[in-house]
């Protein structure tokens, strides 16, 4: 038991990374990205391609595929976000909907519809464990994930709580009319927060070409994972996101261990019960179910 | 030169005109109180100088220059600072947060957090609380520090006192001598009549988006004032509205 336990936990390390940066745009720019996991799954194969049409290994290929992700996401607050987002509420999350529409099927067109994994270009790291006392083995690539997981959330903490630049982005995400009359770039701000958010996209798209398999339309469960991880841990909490992504995770290995298509019932169980508890006494409305912070002072 | 000018300044929400082909100048170190009764449109006219609210003709100059498309974070750099009506604070963020930010234009200049603390000490045990829960002083005192810390030639004050008890209004008062006694260059609205007089040098009274009344505070009577307030002064003909 205490297996499956200690397996689950690092898996939660996994979904933690994917959601941090769902929960980070949202948090920050109150847009619900559904172009996450796809984003993910395109970065996926951009490794992929580097790795083996030009053999460089999937880590070194972060050095290119990140920058890449990084101008990425600060092209589309620039280009497409902000411009939906003058058209209401609504409009964002269904222009994000039709990029992962886009980005699907030009993987599609690209690639083909064959499924493709990051292991065989890490070498042992894919299967290699460590044992640890009491007879656990845990898998290298799997303790890697909750590390990055965790500094990773870690470092945002700290980024958007120390810096001046955190704290410019935090001001936005809190008023951004009063953010530009105390010097802050709006624009600039939200665009940044865009481009950290598709660096974790990147880095969540990495580990899940190594630790599975990917194929051009895997990005919607991927999405929903993400999303379902954000959700239990309250969505715009960074530390949060972890906890939801570890319970997440341990609801779905709990649920293998009772039947064996288990897996993810488990995780939408746990899922939904989080959201009615939520819905039920937080009032109705997405704000309460999101936990969203008041944006206007009292 | 003026250090600030308006020239014809018209701006719009949506239909409505709220502020009327408004003119006038501010000296370096002058303070320019602004009266007038709710919806005159002086708010509207403070954020159109802060660069929050884009007009729909005329011109804001400072030092000569024409601000015509800087928006407003560049203006805080260019020396501009507002206090927003209802402080307009980062509630989620502490006190010291809140200052911090005043400084991201960073424009050189000698107000710091320890500074401001100095001039608010009812601030200082408060450093590290969240500004959602302080007092309607202590968020006062900050709004008007967070915009102290970009260092501005130009301070908007808008309603420093809105919604303040009298002790609270006379300490933020206070303070404000101190910053008119350093030269910093004040525009300020306020809805008290004897403490606009009474601190300012100018004065300006609007109404309906149109300036009734200007003149030096010192040689204007409240009565003048008060029937400018009111539109009164029509009647008698001395300011064609």
């Amino acid at each position: 038991m205490s297996n499956q336990i200690i397996q689950g936990i690092l898996l939660g390390g996994y979904y933690a990374l994917i959601a941090c940066g769902l929960s980070f745009m949202f948090s920050v720019m109150r847009i619900i990205n559904l172009a996450h996991g796809s984003l993910a799954v395109f970065a996926a194969f951009a490794l992929w391609l580097l790795a083996s049409r030009f053999h460089v290994p999937p880590f070194l290929g972060l050095l290119i595929v990140l920058p890449l992700m990084a101008a990425i996401g600060w092209a589309l607050q620039r280009f497409l976000l902000e411009r939906s987002a003058r058209g209401g509420a609504l409009l964002p999350i269904l222009t994000t909907f039709g990029l992962a529409i886009v980005i699907d099927n030009m993987l599609f067109e690209q690639f083909g519809a064959d499924t493709r994994s990051l292991a065989p270009y890490i070498g042992s790291l894919s299967y290699d464990s460590w044992e640890w006392p009491g007879g656990i083995y845990v898998g290298k690539l799997a303790v890697i994930m909750f590390a990055t997981a965790v500094i990773l959330l870690g470092g945002l903490q700290l980024f958007l709580t120390r810096t001046r630049l955190g704290r410019s982005i935090r001001a936005t995400s809190e008023d951004p009319d009063t953010a530009g009359l105390v010097g802050v770039d709006a624009r600039r701000a939200n665009a940044i927060a865009a481009a950290i958010a598709m660096v974790t996209v990147g880095l969540a798209g990495a580990f899940l070409g190594m630790r599975a398999t990917f194929d051009p339309y895997a990005g919607a469960p991927q999405l929903l994972f993400a999303f379902e991880a954000a959700v239990i841990g309250g969505a715009g909490s960074l530390w949060g996101t972890l906890i939801g992504g570890i319970v997440l995770a341990l609801a779905q290995t709990l649920g293998a261990q009772v039947h064996p298509q288990g897996f993810l019932i488990g995780g939408h169980a746990v899922f939904l019960v989080v959201l009615f508890v939520r819905l039920s006494t937080s009032g109705l409305g997405l704000r309460g179910l999101l936990r969203l912070p008041s944006r206007s002072a009292p | 030169m003026s250090l600030l000018s308006v020239e014809n300044l018209v701006v719009r929400h949506g239909l409505l005109q709220a502020v009327r082909g408004v003119s006038f100048n501010v000296e370096r170190g002058e303070t320019l109180a602004l009266v007038g009764a709710n919806g005159a449109g002086k708010t509207t006219l403070l954020r159109a100088i802060a660069g929050a609210h884009p007009p729909a003709a005329g011109r804001v100059l400072l030092d000569g220059a024409d601000l015509a498309g800087v928006p407003s974070h560049r203006r805080v750099g260019m020396g501009i600072a507002l206090v927003p009506e209802g402080r307009k604070l980062f509630v989620q963020m502490t006190v010291e947060e809140n200052l911090l930010l005043g400084r991201t234009a960073r424009r050189p200049g000698d107000w710091s957090v320890d500074r401001v603390l100095e001039m608010f000490p009812n601030l200082k045990p408060r450093r590290h609380a969240r500004t959602g829960h302080l007092s309607g002083g202590e968020q006062q005192a900050t709004a008007i520090g967070r915009a102290l810390m970009s260092n501005p030639d130009v301070l908007l004050l808008d309603e420093v006192s809105l919604g303040l008890s009298p002790a609270i209004v006379d300490r933020v008062y206070a303070a404000l001598q101190g910053l008119i006694a350093s030269g910093t260059t004040i525009i300020l609205v306020e809805q008290d009549l004897n403490r606009a007089l009474a601190v300012s040098d100018r004065v300006i009274c609007m109404l309906e988006g149109r300036v009734a009344l200007e003149g030096p505070s010192k040689e204007v009577s409240r009565d003048e004032v008060t029937k400018a307030y009111f539109g009164l002064h029509r009647k008698s003909g001395n300011v064609p509205a």
